[in-house]
């Protein structure tokens, strides 16, 4: 479809769901209320490592007002979201594994009467010894956290190789070893998860749930609960912000459930912020080591990055991120031999799990240092120097992702231009300095958590004689607009207005399954859906208007609700006119569409992590300013620029760059889900530092930069109307950029996350001591790598597949739907 | 428990105040903050809650036009006060121009923090019908939003005030 026939696409228009946000009628989980509801609270574990020797509720059970008290002998079914790592029970079973796993749970007639049960429920604990870093878990094998996972204390590693790295870096004019550390950081979405369930007059169950994944709820219910999926709806409530927090089956939303079908009356739960944080599924923390071969020219001849996950107490998406920390280097600048390995290890802290931009930034920031050191020793200016090395458009990288559209380079230029870059880099008075960054995100995972062969995104519109259309999709709003992409989609190609369409979206019962609202998929797997049984819909229509006007279907028009000859316009009919003509023609009208993302060139295990229909670009330029006595740092500006194929409603992707630049400045400045450990006279436990929203910094209004933002749209084939990612992408320029733009000020490097006063005061020191002008770690521990698979880069022969992979053993499961072979999420 | 004002922390204690211009008169557990009253009490759901703590600023409301934490007040406390929430701000079926503002904008993005912000800068606008830059960002200091990076609730509330909006 032509730009200028585009009536809705791309203007700024009101949400579809503004009305109700700027009301307050949006009702979100804890908003949803039934007669009769009980309340629900968790006993948490205070120790963080221990066996469960003995949980002695009879107090509990005997308060007045309790209806029921649940310990882990009634959740023996374990679940988990990738098929991989099902090692959660609703409630711990035997052990607890970090401060804040649920132990059991009191349902009363109130929450405070259930916060009083929880008090006088004992439990007896067999303490273990306490993980509180990776390196601990890599050199104690024992005692496992798990009795699952690679080995000891290890869950995962993997190791790819695309080509001879070391005669790579071997050859090259430079060799660069860097090592980087990036702290974990959490969600904090505003709204604490809450959830309501019950059973139905019918005697199925149904949860209210502030999820970013109903589907995945419907699964881990089903397995968990032993209850067929199709008695279960899952209906997932507009989210409160979610940011990947809220993309796991939770424990809290099993355990309602269970109740509710046990005591046939709606159970409530709604965490407190505190609970919030032991939820967490954040960013992992990750040290990695960047060593990058670079030749005279500037050129990359090889990169071979080893990363660390301190991953928590569970496995969550933790393998997905492992390999997303390794995936996406390669997208952004030609690489033409990689070796990625990476290690994820239990530790007792909170599970880590996706946080905005998934795996994908702790690596990003390494990658976008090291080249601002790379650039420092070649005497190159940065952007220059990226510019010289951006992937072209059309082309598969060392590790099989195919890059089709990428405006990477439009994304440096612009920065560069608008922020006067050339004036300022290396130029501005000591304490003031620009620093430069891009990156890449997925416009949602190429292949399914669950393999199978099924549609990511199914929509179904109904019209009827009313003139009104209702669009089904099992998309999730969670903030970033999935209801207003699917009412445009939907309202652009039947040329009606989004006020005459109805969005029912996140209901498992009601609409077709969605993956859910996470890996930036939604705009365009949902977008494409939307589209075809739109398309589907005016086809119909068209044919049935055709015979009536007696005008041929291509020549008809779907705009302004009507249906016309588009060369004698006032021939035709208003679009319920058209509705009814084709209803009384063909019947009852309804269309679907679907969306199934292309085959990815990648055969080897592992390989399908990184693969995308399409990828978003951008590039940011901050500048900051430093007190070279104090450290202390601030940020009074902001450029970026992002490669969105085409933006579907502006007004909404200029608030998603935004907000993106917003929590990257979180996480650059300030925001840390750390941890300390209690003094031995009070058991030396290993607990949240701070799980609260007064402690646990993030920015406020007050601490905002000037952001100045410029969408590039060079419409992309894969996408709807050419829409890309926004969602994720412009949050990973941040981090690298501020970091750069320090050393541009005072000389000194932070490689590290978050960047502090505190280090910088360090680095300076150690710079005036006449040290390495740095802060930052020195080692990466020693991880009993496997050897790598090896796959062939494209330019040299390959084919996709590994040479040393063993075959693939295939099983039949979910009644001959799916199969798992190895990981492949 | 100690005995607070003649209270029992297990009784219930009577309230009347004004709530979005209309007079309510209920019965309150006293131990309860007005933001449960409000919300699990009367069915006005529309003030949030992301914290209990007075960390958020999710629970403003106007408490005698002064924009307060409701999670913080005891409902008892505010006998015979003025309170509004976002309930109270449309009249007659039209939204507030500050409202409009935000549904213009973008400025409500998942909107949980929304309707704190509206009637934080309502109380802003009351007072400073043509503040400055500086003072909207200092008045909406203390409600956190994670999704859109304040801009374009900055934005907003510039352009209803530049509507003229009382």
């Amino acid at each position: 479809m032509k730009a200028d026939s585009l009536n809705i696409v791309g203007r700024s228009r009101r949400r579809v769901d503004a009305r109700a946000k700027v009301t307050g009628q949006t009702r979100f989980a804890d908003d949803v209320e039934f007669p009769r509801t009980l309340f629900c609270k968790l006993l948490r574990a205070t120790v963080p490592h221990a066996r469960i020797v003995r949980v002695d509720v009879s107090r509990a059970a005997a308060h007045p007002g309790v209806h029921l008290v649940l310990t882990g002998d009634s959740f023996p079914i374990p679940y988990g979201v990738l098929p991989v790592s099902h090692d959660e029970h609703a409630l711990c079973v035997d052990k607890v594994r970090f401060v804040g796993d649920p132990v059991a749970a009191v349902i009363a007639v109130d929450e405070v009467t259930a916060g009083e049960a929880v008090e006088l429920i004992t439990v007896e604990y067999e303490p273990l010894r306490t993980f509180a870093t990776p390196e601990e878990s890599l050199h104690h094998p024992e005692p496992r956290i798990h009795d699952y996972g690679d080995e000891g204390n290890i869950h995962k590693v993997v190791a790819l190789q695309f080509g001879d790295v070391d005669e790579a870096i071997a050859k090259a004019d430079y060799v660069f070893d860097d090592t980087f550390f990036f702290e974990g950081s959490t969600h904090l979405p505003l709204e604490q998860h809450a959830s309501i369930a019950l059973k139905d007059p019918d005697g199925k169950l149904v949860i209210y749930s502030s999820t970013q994944t109903p589907h995945y709820v419907h699964r881990a219910l089903s397995k968990a609960l032993q209850m067929p999926a199709a008695h279960i709806r899952v209906i997932a409530t507009p989210n409160g912000g979610g940011f990947g927090g809220k993309s796991d089956p939770f424990n809290h939303e099993i355990v309602v459930a269970k109740a509710a079908m046990a005591l046939d009356r709606p159970v409530k739960i709604s965490l407190t912020r505190e609970e919030v944080f032991y939820c967490h599924r954040g960013r992992h923390p990750v040290l990695m080591r960047f060593r990058t071969g670079v030749s005279k020219d500037g050129k990359i001849t090889g990169v071979d990055l080893q990363t660390l996950l301190d991953g928590g107490a569970y496995g969550s998406y933790g393998v997905a991120s492992t390999f997303y920390t390794g995936a996406l280097q390669t997208v952004t600048y030609d690489i033409p031999r990689y070796r990625f390995r990476g290690c994820r290890v239990f530790t007792n802290k909170p599970p880590c799990g996706p946080k905005r931009g998934h795996g994908t930034p702790q690596a990003r920031f390494g990658q976008e240092v090291q080249l601002d050191k790379v650039a420092e020793r070649l005497q190159i200016d940065p952007a220059d120097f990226r510019l010289n090395i951006v992937v072209p458009p059309d082309s598969l990288t060392a590790n099989y992702l195919r890059v089709g559209t990428i405006a990477l380079a439009d994304c440096i230029r612009s920065v560069v231009g608008r922020s006067d870059w050339k004036n300022k880099f290396r130029k501005l008075p000591h304490g003031r300095g620009v620093g430069l960054a891009c990156s890449s995100y997925l416009s949602g995972a190429g292949l399914p958590i669950n393999w199978n062969d099924l549609p990511h995104s199914g929509v179904q519109l109904k019209l009827d004689r009313s003139g009104g259309v209702t669009a089904f999709s099992g998309a999730t709003e969670i903030g970033q607009g999935s209801d207003d992409v699917l009412v445009a989609c939907v309202a652009e190609v039947l040329g009606i207005d989004p006020f005459d369409i109805r969005a029912v979206t996140g209901d498992t019962d009601l609409t077709p399954v969605d993956l859910g609202s996470y890996s930036s998929r939604v705009t365009l797997m949902m977008g494409n859906a939307a589209v075809q049984a739109a398309e589907r819909a005016r086809e119909l229509l068209a044919t049935a208007v055709s015979r009536r006007l007696n005008v041929s279907a291509e020549r008809l028009v779907f705009a302004e609700r009507r249906v016309f000859d588009g060369t004698r316009p006032d021939v035709g009919v208003s679009f319920q006119e058209a509705v009814c003509i084709a209803e009384a023609q063909f019947g009852t009208l309804g269309t679907t569409g679907s969306y199934t993302p292309p085959k990815p060139a990648a055969h080897f295990k592992g390989g399908g992590v990184g693969p995308s229909p399409t990828y978003s670009y951008s590039a940011a330029v901050v500048e900051v300013e430093v007190d070279p006595e104090t450290g202390w740092l601030s940020v009074p500006r902001v450029w970026i620029a992002h490669d969105i194929g085409r933006s579907l409603n502006p007004s909404l992707v200029r608030g998603q760059v935004e907000g993106s630049v917003y929590m990257g400045l979180g996480e650059a400045l300030m925001e840390e889900q750390a941890f300390r450990r209690l003094p031995p006279r009070l058991s030396n436990a290993l607990v949240h530092k701070f799980p609260s929203i007064l402690e646990y910094k993030s920015p406020t209004s007050l601490d905002m930069p000037e952001i100045f933002t410029e969408l590039i749209e060079h419409p992309d084939p894969e996408g709807p109307f050419g829409a890309k990612e926004v969602g994720q992408g412009p949050l990973l320029p941040i981090m690298p950029a501020v970091a750069n733009a320090v050393y541009d000020a005072v000389g000194v490097r932070v490689d590290e996350i978050p960047v502090t006063p505190e280090k910088i005061v360090k680095a300076l020191q150690a710079k005036a001591a006449g040290r390495t002008a740095r802060y930052g770690p020195n080692q990466f521990p020693d991880v009993p790598w496997p050897d790598p698979l090896l796959v062939s880069p494209p330019w040299e022969g390959g084919d996709g597949r590994a040479s040393n992979q063993p075959a693939r053993k295939r099983r039949t499961a979910e009644a001959g739907i799916e199969r798992t072979a190895g990981v492949r999420v | 428990m100690e005995n607070v004002s003649g209270l029992q922390p297990d009784s219930k204690a009577r309230l009347a105040l004004t709530l979005n211009g209309e007079a309510v008169d209920v019965l309150v557990e006293s131990y309860k903050t007005l933001l449960e009253v409000v919300r699990e009490d009367l069915g006005l759901t529309g003030t949030k809650h992301g914290c209990e703590l007075g960390e958020c600023g999710a629970c403003a409301v106007l408490f005698d036009g002064q924009p307060m934490l409701s999670c913080l007040l005891l409902a008892v406390e505010c006998g015979g006060h003025d309170v509004v929430t976002v309930e109270g701000l449309t009249t007659g079926g039209q939204l507030h121009p500050l409202q409009e503002a935000f549904a213009e904008c973008g400025s409500a993005q998942c909107g949980y923090c929304t309707p704190a912000m509206l009637v934080t800068a309502k109380a802003l606008l009351d007072a400073h019908p043509n503040p400055t830059r500086d003072q909207i960002v200092e008045a909406l200091s203390g409600n956190l939003c994670r999704c859109t990076g304040y801009l374009q609730i900055i934005e907003a509330v510039e352009a209803a005030a530049k509507a003229g909006v009382r």
